[in-house]
């Protein structure tokens, strides 16, 4: 029997979902619809679900859209930051939530990312990380770990990773952050926070692809990879009480980046107000 | 207008000014009632680097959008002077900066060389104002517009706050074109 | 003083668009189409829209169909090499049944080619740029009155039949600035899309009644919770592996511009009534074909002008009612026989047809289109 979580915020007609078991993706998208759901439920900060647009791209996370039941689009490969930001410009009420994978948003997709988070407009991205290429059949990706193997780098990975939410920081995002599959309490409370920030917004979220990734690396099964997650990847309060040696080779699972930079829209509603001001006079 | 078609070009490089030159006289027609078609021909440079601009005055419909054997030429560059003398019409009035050397084989009874350039520099004291030296003479010479069209289509192409210069600049160019020179090439609107 | 104002093509076909309702342009810098973007972005918060320069061209359609579908009236603006990398999103959009106008104020290519110089070498690319067979409207302008006047077709078109309409512009009327008396804005007719009333999540947004071709639905967070997707979807939005429905939809987005090429395709004939020689233009070119006809006419000649105001679909009925008439058709367009090929198509090699193109980003001249007739008629006399 599904939960009360699946049948208000999915699409049950179009449930079982594509994803292998053992995929971290799934326990993505509930993080997302637990987030929305606390938020629509929230006295203080209540969002209306008619006002959520759910934007994808494509790969393995971006067929996430498709199975969360708002008005949802699964636009091309690499672009669904700019279909969302056509959309938050057209309507800046609504709560654009972009769902994308390390692929999508770091590759093909790159450019789209650091611009939009230069621009500060008020979109949450939430990455589906796996460090692979898993819809067509395990390439490496931006993210896969230098000396990895994947079907495109059978002799161990050339290139250098991006870490997503560091470049995201540096590319002028007002927020950006680290979530995990293994951390999941920790990982919706963050999402929330990115969805009620101002403007954009970004979380790099770790999933896990045992199918490909953890296969073609020796990383285990499932349960392997999330142990390994419970092990290095390690929530704020925790990680800031560990000694810088504690830390090495651990990453933190939290707010990379926070500030109140102006937000876009809000900034061109300025513009609108200023010329229809010149025009009256 | 002597012909059915008016069409006058202006060549000089980037940064002169010889489009909006082009343009503010195209906005002169439309404010005097005249059909016009304007259009410019440029290189990959905003400053430096050959461009035209071209200017057709008609009392019918203009359907081609070319000027092919100009009636007048504006040059403000040696280069562009030589390289648009051998395409003019018959009886074609050439007014250039008297800076150049006039090109062999140019008639010397259809030429005004006049200190454009320096006019601006010297006499307004802005040299990005050689454009509106030469709009001023342009007209002082051909008699095209009524003083009133031109000074409102200059005034539609410059910025707010800039009208006393550019009115300086216009009398000046109109200052450097004689009395003989004007009953000479004056052209006939009706 | 006349109400005539001194208009770039560029500026007018953002009049035109802003006249038509649009309130949305995503767009980059590219020769010779850039006074769009700067038009827009000085016009369009003073009409209360928006405008936004994105990093790229793939980005600005993007951004354009995802304003659209939260219900603006959106358009973007480019040339060539800009007009391909937005294809694979102008097939997105026609898939997904999403409205707006592009705008290609062509320039020589291929590649860099020479930026600031005129060509109309986009024609096929305009229909056959993206993959897969798709439906296509574009419309191509002659002058700058033309060009306001057509973009509201354009919106018009883009609206009633949602799908992207290609503006077909060229360097010759975009760059060219003429005196022109725009129209009342009053007596615009208007087009808005249709729209579905029913509120509620999953109903079927892309649902079509028997004889109908274009679905209803409401912009994106107006209540109306649906899913759009670039895949093969059924009439609920949601992505299909059937062969049968995916068949049909496709069929149907083909249909919606087939079989409405009636409504859709309008040309422009000068001279034609007893014309035995036909010259076929469009856009730019158009300008010194009509001194041609006037110069073939002052002479006795019966020569008259073609012009395909809807570039695509091409309007063969209409040619093909000329023919009878015709002892030949000339062809001028400033590409190496693009438009030729539709031309020669609907003739079938019942009448000779010349050509004059131009690849070099100069324009031809009226004097080169009585030169090449000339010929012709002298081919014509041998036989």
């Amino acid at each position: 029997m599904p939960s009360d979580l699946v049948h208000l915020y999915m699409r049950i007609d179009h449930l079982p979902q594509i994803w292998c078991p053992g995929c971290g993706n799934g326990v993505i998208m509930r993080d997302v619809a637990v987030a929305i759901d606390e938020l629509i439920h929230d006295e203080e900060n209540s969002i209306n679900r008619e006002d959520i647009v759910i934007v994808s791209g494509i790969g393995c996370s971006s067929r996430a859209a498709g199975y969360l039941d708002f008005n949802s689009i699964h636009t091309t490969h690499g672009r669904a930051i700019a279909f969302a930001s056509g959309i938050k410009m057209a309507n800046p009420k609504l709560h654009v939530i972009v769902l994308t994978g390390d692929g999508d948003c770091s590759a093909i997709g790159g450019n789209h990312l650091i611009h939009a988070a230069r621009r500060n407009l008020g979109l949450t991205v939430v990455c589906f990380n796996n460090d692979i290429y898993g819809m067509t059949g395990g390439q490496y990706s931006p993210t896969t770990p230098h000396g990895d193997r994947a079907t495109t780098a059978p002799y161990g990975n050339v290139d250098r990773p991006f870490d997503i939410a560091n470049l995201a920081s540096g590319a002028g995002a007002s927020f950006s952050a680290r979530g995990d599959v293994y951390h999941a309490r920790e990982t919706i409370d963050i999402i929330k926070q990115a969805i009620l920030h101002k403007g954009f917004s970004l979380v790099d979220v770790y999933s896990i692809c045992p199918t490909y990734y953890g296969r073609k690396n020796k990383k285990g099964d499932a349960v392997e990879m999330l142990k390994w997650q419970k092990e290095n990847l390690v929530p704020t309060a925790r990680y800031y009480s560990m000694s810088e040696g504690e830390r090495a080779n651990k990453k933190l699972i939290g707010i990379l980046s926070f500030n109140d930079y102006p937000e876009y829209t809000e900034e061109y509603a300025r513009i609108i107000a200023l010329c229809r001001k010149a025009k009256k006079k | 207008m002597k012909n059915e078609r008016y069409e006058m070009r202006f060549a000089g490089s980037g940064g002169q000014g010889v489009i909006l030159a082009s343009v503010i006289l195209a906005e002169a027609a439309v404010i005097a009632g005249l059909r016009t078609v304007q259009s410019q021909a440029y290189g990959p440079e905003a400053r430096g680097g050959v461009s035209k601009a071209e200017t057709i005055l008609s009392r019918e419909e203009i359907w081609y959008s070319k000027v092919t054997r100009p009636d007048f030429l504006l040059a403000l560059t040696q280069a562009s002077l030589e390289a648009y003398t051998k395409t003019l019409a018959k009886g074609a009035v050439v007014m250039m900066d008297d800076s150049l050397d006039r090109p062999a084989g140019l008639d010397g009874t259809r030429v005004i060389a006049i200190p454009i350039l320096h006019t601006a520099k010297e006499v307004v004291g802005k040299s990005f104002t050689a454009n509106i030296v030469a709009v001023g003479a342009i007209n002082a010479a051909l008699g095209l517009f009524d003083d009133e069209s031109l000074v409102e289509a200059v005034r539609r192409h410059i910025p707010a706050g800039t009208e006393e210069i550019n009115r300086k600049a216009l009398d000046a160019g109109a200052a450097l074109i004689s009395e003989e020179q004007a009953a000479a090439f004056a052209q006939k609107l009706g | 003083m006349s109400k005539t104002v001194l208009m770039q093509g560029n500026e007018a076909a953002v009049e035109g668009a802003i006249a038509a309702g649009m309130r949305f342009f995503a767009g980059y810098p590219i020769t010779p189409s850039t006074e769009i973007a700067e038009t827009c972005a000085l016009r369009l918060p003073q009409e209360g829209g928006k405008f936004i320069q994105m990093e790229d061209e793939i980005s600005s359609i993007a951004a354009v169909l995802g304003a659209s579908a939260a219900g603006m009236k959106a358009m973007t603006a480019t040339s060539g090499p800009g007009f391909s990398l937005m294809q694979e999103n102008l097939g997105y959009g026609a898939m997904a049944e999403i409205p707006c106008v592009i705008v290609d104020v062509q320039r020589s290519g291929p590649s860099t080619g020479l930026p600031t110089s005129p060509s109309q070498g986009d024609y096929m690319q305009a229909r056959w740029g993206t993959h897969g067979d798709h439906p296509v409207i574009a419309l191509s302008p002659a002058s700058v009155l033309e060009t306001y006047t057509l973009m509201i077709r354009a919106f018009n078109l883009a609206e009633k039949y949602r799908t992207p309409v290609i503006f077909l512009m060229d360097e010759i009327v975009g760059h060219m600035r003429e005196g022109v008396e725009l129209p009342d804005p009053g007596k615009l007719i208007i087009n808005q899309r249709k729209m579905s009333f029913h509120d509620g999540a999953n109903k079927q947004c892309y649902f079509v009644p028997e004889g109908e071709y274009v679905p209803a639905m409401k912009p994106f967070g107006q209540g109306e919770r649906y899913n759009i997707t670039g895949l093969a979807h059924d009439e609920s939005g949601f992505p299909v592996n059937s062969s049968e429905i995916a068949g049909r939809l496709v069929k149907r987005l083909l249909d919606k511009v087939e079989k409405n090429t009636d409504h859709i395709c309008r040309v422009e004939e000068i001279e034609m009534d007893d014309a035995e020689t036909a010259i076929v233009c469009f856009g730019g070119t158009t300008r010194a074909a009509r001194d041609a006809v006037n110069a073939a006419r002052a002479v006795g000649k019966k020569v008259g002008m073609f012009r395909p105001v809807t570039v695509w679909p091409f309007p063969e009925k209409q040619l093909r009612a000329r023919l009878p008439q015709l002892k030949r058709i000339l062809v001028v367009e400033h590409n190496h026989g693009q438009m030729l090929l539709e031309v020669q198509r609907c003739v079938g090699g019942a009448l000779p047809v010349g050509f004059l193109g131009r690849i070099d980003g100069t324009v031809i001249s009226p004097r080169d289109i009585l030169a090449r007739l000339g010929e012709m008629e002298g081919m014509h006399h041998a036989e």
